[in-house]
């Protein structure tokens, strides 16, 4: 089973490479029975949501 | 000419913000600005037809902005571990204080001040750690281009962005989502 620190690794690694089978299956697992690691992993996704929409932080008026 | 040239300049501010998220040094970020600028105004054909200034001026930086980080990067050097968040776990890796979940996340996304958060807490981000982060996250490279561009091992870059998500959940959940 994997520890909740090694879940915010992999789910770290996982939007930055593609995760192999067994590390996405250990994942899957501590996840579905995890609530702080499942909010984790929702959080880091919506992270990156957040810094993909960074350039429109300027309002129309200062243009 | 002129018109388009007064034009360009007025969107100098804007710029210079843009690129002060990106690089930490003033004098580095007015240089990257003057040097998109200038590339803007010797490619001006490149506008036509084009609707917003901003939007190309915006396209031009960032090509600038990457330059600029590969230049300045190549002989800073990086610690190996992550382990700065060590603290958030117990002896056998479980939360010492697990996330809870932030209330309707997405709404912040309509929120200026939300992005005036963020910009804060990635201002408090070491310089490498943000460079990593931003070249992923905000300019889309792939980890094997950020290495090559910060001269780092793949597992040195993915430290790099795990201690930026790290820390930047750990900065939003106190100053904006008040964990």
């Amino acid at each position: 089973m994997l520890s909740c620190k090694e879940v915010t690794r992999l789910v770290s690694q996982g939007l930055d490479r593609r995760l192999g089978f067994g590390e996405r299956l250990r994942l899957r697992l501590h996840l579905a029975i995890c609530d702080g690691c499942a909010n984790f992993r929702r959080q880091m996704l919506f992270l990156r949501k957040a810094m993909a929409r960074l350039a429109d932080f300027e309002s129309p008026e200062d243009s | 000419m002129d018109d388009f040239r007064a034009q360009v300049e007025s969107q100098r501010p804007y710029l210079l913000r843009y690129a002060s998220l990106q690089i930490r040094d003033r004098h580095s970020a007015e240089d990257v600005v003057q040097e998109a600028l200038l590339a803007a105004l010797a490619g001006e054909a490149g506008f036509a037809g084009r609707s917003n200034l901003r939007t190309w001026l915006t396209g031009i930086l960032k090509h600038k902005i990457v330059d600029a980080i590969r230049r300045s990067s190549r002989d800073a050097a990086v610690a190996a571990d992550g382990d700065e968040f060590e603290a958030l776990f117990d002896e056998r890796g479980h939360w010492v204080d697990a996330p809870a979940a932030w209330a309707d996340p997405d709404a912040s996304l309509g929120q200026k001040q939300f992005f005036a958060a963020l910009e804060d807490c990635l201002a408090r981000l070491p310089a490498k750690t943000a460079q990593a982060f931003t070249l992923r996250e905000h300019l889309g490279l792939d980890t094997g281009e950020i290495c090559k561009e910060l001269g780092v091992t793949a597992t040195h870059c993915w430290v790099l962005l795990y201690r930026a998500r790290m820390a930047l959940r750990e900065c939003l959940a106190t100053n904006w989502f008040r964990k």
